[in-house]
């Protein structure tokens, strides 16, 4: 009894480092982004970082005895997609050193976790999911969706902008946002990121299903709508530079194929897919 | 120890007094030079812009008639008459001089409020001090606490982000549009005063090429030589729109000079890779239905103009928080300037005890004839140690109290109660 109250206290603690952690993040890039205080920037990333240490203790907690990704119910793919999309912003602030936009990214990453934590448990038994082979394939594929998600934000706050721009209505915002062309880029390395991932998930998916079955085909509208979300995404990466596409309306496809993801993600997982619950 | 300023700025002065009081490099390492040997200023420093001309120096004994030596020397260096020079000059002394110098390094004091360029001259111009050795503890001081605040106003306040003239708020648009400007080409058509400045400022982003076209070849190619770019005959768009990202126009020219079709052709052929029209012309110089084309940015002189306005409203509001930060700096510089002040007073009076002490002791050499000397010397050693103690504690106070130093305003007056050398009256 007295463990088990242990590993609930750790828990809530991680939940609460983790929350406080992402929250202060949210306030400092916030603040970055409507005074334009470097210092608050600079604390907001130091703040993600915080939470995404803490958050990977949550997570670590929540999957202690399983000896792998926490992936067999829903709290485990939510918490794990906000983690993944925390990951991949940050690493793509670092590459890009460009912060505004986390302002806009944290929100996603608050709802995820909190919403992973409400999520009622799961009381089907899980799949026989076992092994490195599986593991990796959960969490690339989720990689990939946070990957797009982020891709998706990118092009919602490129609209935005090339909207106040086209219009020469400029609000206070339009000086600290990122420049078009850069937003641009980091909505491509995004969806880079997401194809690798998914590329290489869903090959170590088909591994898994030859060593659980016996035999790499059967059928699962899973591999469909993969596939559409895969070629969906080479296609905005291709037109992204062609000369019609340029611009507004290669941000209009990848916000469109964003709902194919979520597409994917919901009713294609609850209704469709037989081995597919959660991710 | 105090600081005195003695100078002018675009304020106090018109422009034909300011340019004859400007300083070189040159010149103003000469003037601190001879404000030196002079021993008008032991610590000097020279500001010189085209906005101000200001001189900041320590004087080596304390006085408050420093001021109308410098400003003599101001009017005989730069031979200018003293009365020409006089209604023009301020200077202000100690807290003053330093709250002058911290609001000219934050763009307070700049004609165009929040300018960057200042902090660039401020610290050149230390520097520079710095280098042949015309600055002191004080100087130096004063000036690293200057560039702090500079920095410190930068980052913290929003009162040198935003464009305030209409060059540099193009530009800026433009850098929202294409990030860096170093990989980018600009076409400019004509030349007007606000294309040059817009020019210069794109020099300064680092563009990569310049694309010049006039209706008259000689003045494309003098621009071509003024501006280093490279001339384009007059109208032929397609080359000249296949590469530029920015387009700067000031014809003056009845009919707009570039046609909406012109502009859809070269956005086909540029494979619509995004173009932002700066239209600087009056009447406009390009075809207002171009502004609808996919991937252009199009802005006139009024709608550059109107972000100057808002931007302006912005930096003034902006100010307050400025000063906040000034105000905090002056403080930690005056309380900098009194410890020092007074740790020099403290030693100062030590010495100065130390030599009551010998004098008293030579004068009644004649009463302690029957002391050995090993008990005279017993005795000397007594009496220092008892001035020790004395002088240890308020030391001690003064190094730990921070509270206490800033409350012992003026230092002069104890310095003027303890160790004045005046006869008694």
């Amino acid at each position: 009894m007295v463990s088990m109250g242990s590993a609930e206290f750790m828990k809530e603690l991680f939940f609460l480092l983790t929350i406080v952690a992402y929250a202060g993040s949210f306030a400092l890039y916030l603040r970055f982004l409507g005074t334009g205080k470097e210092i608050a920037g600079r604390l907001g990333t130091i703040f993600l970082g915080l939470g995404l240490i803490a958050h990977y203790f949550a997570l670590l907690e929540r999957s202690r005895g399983l000896h792998t990704v926490p992936y067999h119910d829903l709290y485990g793919s939510m918490s794990l997609f906000g983690w993944l999309l925390a990951l991949t912003y940050l690493g793509l602030e670092l590459y890009h050193r460009q912060r505004s936009v986390g302002a806009f990214v944290l929100p996603f990453i608050i709802v995820f976790f909190v919403a992973a934590h409400l999520a009622p448990g799961d009381r089907l038994s899980p799949v026989p999911a076992r092994g490195v082979v599986f593991a990796f394939h959960v969490t690339l594929s989720i990689l990939a969706y946070a990957a797009f998600a982020l891709s998706f934000v990118f092009s919602l706050i490129f609209l935005a902008e090339e909207r106040l721009l086209k219009s020469r209505r400029l609000g206070d915002v339009v000086w600290r946002l990122p420049a078009l062309e850069l937003l641009e880029r980091m909505s491509r390395s995004s969806v880079l990121i997401g194809l690798v991932a998914i590329a290489i998930g869903t090959v170590l998916g088909f591994v898994w299903v030859d060593r659980l079955h016996g035999q790499i085909w059967y059928y699962d509208p899973k591999y469909v709508i993969t596939l559409l979300v895969l070629l969906l995404y080479v296609l905005y990466f291709q037109l992204a530079r062609t000369a019609s596409w340029r611009g507004a309306r290669a941000s209009r496809l990848c916000i469109f194929n964003f709902f194919v993801v979520v597409m994917s993600f919901t009713v294609v997982n609850l209704y469709l897919s037989q081995s597919h619950r959660y991710f | 120890m105090e600081i005195v300023l003695v100078g002018l700025n675009h304020r106090t002065a018109p422009v034909e007094v300011r340019e004859r009081v400007s300083f070189t490099a040159e010149q103003s390492r000469k003037a601190a030079e001879e404000l030196r040997s002079r021993g008008i200023l032991a610590e000097t420093l020279v500001l010189s812009t085209c906005n101000r001309s200001e001189i900041y120096g320590v004087p080596p004994e304390s006085s408050h008639e420093c001021a109308p030596g410098l400003s003599s020397f101001l009017s005989e260096f730069h031979s200018v008459r003293a009365d020409v020079l006089g209604v023009s000059l301020y200077h202000h002394y100690d807290r003053e001089a330093v709250r002058h110098l911290f609001r000219v390094s934050a763009g307070l004091d700049s004609m165009l409020l929040g300018e960057a360029e200042i902090l660039g001259q401020v610290r050149e111009a230390y520097r520079y001090a710095h280098e042949y050795g015309a600055t002191g503890p004080v100087l130096n001081r004063l000036f690293q606490g200057a560039l702090e605040v500079g920095k410190r106003v930068r980052s913290e306040t929003e009162l040198g982000t935003r464009p305030m003239s209409v060059a540099s708020a193009g530009v800026k648009l433009a850098e929202r549009i294409f990030g860096k400007m170093n990989e980018r080409s600009a076409l400019v058509l004509g030349a007007g005063t606000i294309s040059e400045q817009v020019v210069n400022q794109l020099r300064d982003r680092g563009i990569a090429r310049l694309l010049i076209m006039n209706r008259s070849r000689e003045r494309a190619d003098e621009l071509a030589v003024r501006f280093g770019g490279k001339v384009v005959a007059w109208g032929e768009w397609e080359t000249a729109l296949k590469s530029a990202d920015v387009v700067v126009s000031s014809v003056a020219s009845e009919e707009p000079v570039l046609r909406t079709e012109v502009l859809r052709a070269a956005m086909s052929a540029r494979g619509n890779r995004a173009l932002f029209l700066m239209d600087l012309g009056l009447p406009r110089n390009i075809e207002a239905s171009a502004a609808e084309l996919y991937n252009i940015y199009m802005y006139n002189i009024d709608d550059l103009t109107e972000i100057v306005e808002q931007n302006r409203h912005a930096r003034e509001s902006e100010v307050p928080r400025a000063e906040t930060i000034v105000d905090e700096h002056v403080g930690k510089f005056l309380s900098w300037q009194a410890s020092v002040e007074l740790v020099g007073l403290v030693d100062a009076l030590r010495v100065r005890l130390r030599e009551e002490r010998e004098a008293f002791i030579r004068a009644r050499m004649d009463s302690m004839n029957h002391l050995s000397v090993a008990e005279r010397e017993r005795m000397e050693g007594l009496m220092d140690e008892l001035l020790e103690k004395l002088l240890l504690a308020p030391a001690e106070r003064l190094r730990g109290e921070k509270e206490l130093r800033r409350k012992i305003q003026n230092v002069e007056a104890l310095r003027d109660l303890f160790l004045s050398n005046r006869e008694k009256p």
